[in-house]
C-alpha cells in the first residue's frame, strides 16, 4: 500500500535526489575515496548493493503472495546479508581504523553508503521486488565470477561462496520473470511496468571510475564495464521468453557509488539501524 | 608414523562427531563438512569451521555447541576459526550421510556437476524418499532452511524436501 504509492511518487520525487548534499556535511566525492583507500571503497561498494537490497527483500517478511515465496525472499535476504557481512568485515581490516562489519553497517549515514540506486528503490509490487532482483542476479554472478578469480584470496573466498548462491538466486528469479511475463494480463503488465521503471537504474551497475580501476589492479576488484554484453545477453533471453519488451535506453540516473542517493536510502536506514543506534553494543 | 598431536587431534574430531547440525538432526557437522579441521599445535585448539551458506543462522549455534561439547571433555581453550575457502559443498557429504538423509525424509543432493548450478537450465528429477518415484515437482525452490528446497511427489501425494546441491 505505501509501497505502491511510494513507487508512484518516484518519477517526480527523484528529481532533487542525485544531489545527494547535506548542509554542514561534507560532499562525499569520488576523490575524496581514491586518495585515501580505493579497495576500501571498492568493498563498500560491493557490500553495501548486497546490505541494502538484503534489507528491501526482508521488508517482504510476511507479507509475501504465497507461503514459498515468503520463505524464498528471505532465504535470499540472509544470503545477501550474510554476503555484506563478510564483506564490510574485510573492509573493515583493509581500512584498518578498527571498525566491525556492525559498526559499516550500522553507523553510517546514507551519504557514506556506496551501493547503486538500483537497490535502495522502494520494493513495489511483487513484480518490481522480483525483476529488480531478476536485473541484479544476472549481474552479481557475472561480478562473482569475476572476483571469484582475484588475487585476494579473502575476496575471492567470499566471492566463491556468495557465487553459488547467487547462480541459485538468479535461477529463481529468472523462473518468476518468465512466469509473471508469460502469465496473465495482469501479471504481465505489471512486470512490463516494473520493467520500465527500473530499467534506467541498471546502467549505474556498469559504471566505474578510477576507484574501481585502482581496486582492480591491486587483486582486489572487478571491472564491471568488461561484462555489459554478457549480462545483456542472458537479460534478452530471460525477458524474451517472458514476452517482455526490452526498454530503450535513455536518461539514467547515478551517483550512488559515490554516495548521492534517492530520499529512499535515508528513510530505510532510519529503520535499519535504529535499533543499533538506540542501543549501541546491544547482541543477541 | 601417528604423533601425539595425531592421536589428539583424532581424538577432538571424534568428540565433535557429537554435534549435530540443528536444523538436520541425523548428521553431525563433520558428516555434513562444515568442521574442517582441527589444530592442536598451539595453546589452544582452534576449530575450523565453514558456514554451508553466507547466512546461515544455525552457524552461531554450532559455534557454541562445538566450544561447548569440548568443554564437557574437558578442553576448556577451544575456539572456533572461520574459514571460507575452499567454498562449501554438499559434494562434501558422503554417500553414508546422504543414506541418513533419505531415511530421515530429506532426498539427498545429487552432485554439484548436474544442472543445479546452471541457473536457466532446468534440474535433473527428483527421487521421493518415500516411495523412490520421479514423479515429483518443485513447489519452491527453497525451504525452512537455506538449504533445502520443498518439493511435491505425484505418486505418494506426499511434500517433501530436497536438500538443495551447491
Amino acid at each position: 500500500m505505501s509501497r505502491e504509492s511510494e513507487m508512484g511518487n518516484r518519477e517526480s520525487s527523484n528529481g532533487g535526489s542525485t544531489d545527494g548534499w547535506v548542509p554542514g556535511a561534507k560532499p562525499a566525492t569520488a576523490t575524496s575515496g581514491i586518495a585515501q583507500n580505493p579497495v576500501f571503497e571498492h568493498l563498500l561498494r560491493l557490500a553495501d548493493d548486497r546490505l541494502v537490497l538484503g534489507h528491501r527483500l526482508s521488508e517482504w517478511c510476511g507479507h509475501a503472495p504465497i507461503l514459498e515465496e515468503d520463505i524464498a525472499l528471505a532465504n535470499i535476504a540472509l544470503d545477501l546479508i550474510g554476503q555484506a557481512s563478510m564483506l564490510l568485515k574485510l573492509a573493515g581490516e583493509v581500512e584498518g581504523k578498527g571498525r566491525s562489519e556492525d559498526a559499516l553497517a550500522y553507523f553510517r549515514d546514507a551519504i557514506e553508503f556506496r551501493n547503486a540506486q538500483l537497490v535502495e528503490l522502494p520494493n513495489g509490487d511483487f513484480a518490481v521486488t522480483i525483476v529488480r532482483q531478476f536485473l541484479f542476479d544476472a549481474w552479481d554472478v557475472l561480478v562473482l565470477e569475476r572476483l571469484a578469480a582475484v588475487s585476494n584470496e579473502a575476496l575471492a573466498g567470499i566471492a566463491a561462496k556468495a557465487l553459488k548462491e547467487a547462480r541459485y538466486h538468479l535461477r529463481h528469479t529468472a523462473e518468476w520473470v518468465r512466469m509473471l511475463g508469460d502469465g496473465t494480463a495482469e501479471s504481465h503488465a505489471r512486470a512490463q511496468r516494473a520493467l520500465d521503471d527500473l530499467w534506467p537504474y541498471t546502467a549505474e551497475l556498469f559504471l566505474a571510475d578510477a576507484v574501481d580501476a585502482e581496486a582492480v589492479a591491486a587483486g582486489s576488484g572487478v571491472d564491471v564495464e568488461s561484462f555489459r554484453s554478457r549480462w545483456r545477453q542472458t537479460v534478452e533471453q530471460v525477458l524474451g521468453e517472458a514476452t517482455l519488451a526490452i526498454p530503450k535506453d535513455g536518461f539514467a540516473p547515478r551517483g550512488g557509488r559515490t554516495g548521492r542517493h534517492t530520499e529512499y536510502l535515508g528513510r530505510m536506514l532510519a529503520d535499519m539501524q535504529s535499533l543499533a543506534r538506540a542501543h549501541p553494543g546491544a547482541a543477541w | 608414523m601417528v604423533t601425539v598431536a595425531d592421536s589428539r587431534r583424532e581424538e577432538i574430531l571424534a568428540w565433535l562427531d557429537e554435534v549435530k547440525d540443528p536444523e538436520v538432526p541425523v548428521l553431525s557437522i563433520r558428516e555434513l563438512g562444515v568442521l574442517r579441521d582441527v589444530d592442536v599445535s598451539g595453546d589452544e585448539v582452534v576449530v575450523m569451521m565453514t558456514p554451508t551458506y553466507s547466512g546461515c543462522p544455525a552457524m552461531h549455534a554450532m559455534e557454541a555447541e562445538v566450544v561447548s561439547t569440548l568443554a564437557q571433555h574437558g578442553v576448556p581453550n577451544a575456539r572456533v576459526k572461520t574459514v571460507y575457502s575452499p567454498a562449501w559443498t554438499t559434494d562434501w557429504i558422503s554417500d553414508e550421510a546422504k543414506a541418513k538423509l533419505a531415511a530421515y525424509g530429506i532426498a539427498p543432493p545429487g552432485r554439484v556437476e548436474s544442472d543445479d548450478l546452471v541457473p536457466l537450465r532446468r534440474r535433473a528429477p527428483v527421487e521421493c524418499p518415500y516411495c523412490h518415484s520421479v514423479n515429483t515437482l518443485v513447489r519452491s525452490e527453497f525451504g525452512s532452511t537455506a538449504c533445502k528446497a520443498i518439493l511435491f511427489c505425484n505418486s505418494c501425494r506426499q511434500p517433501f524436501e530436497l536438500f538443495k546441491a551447491i
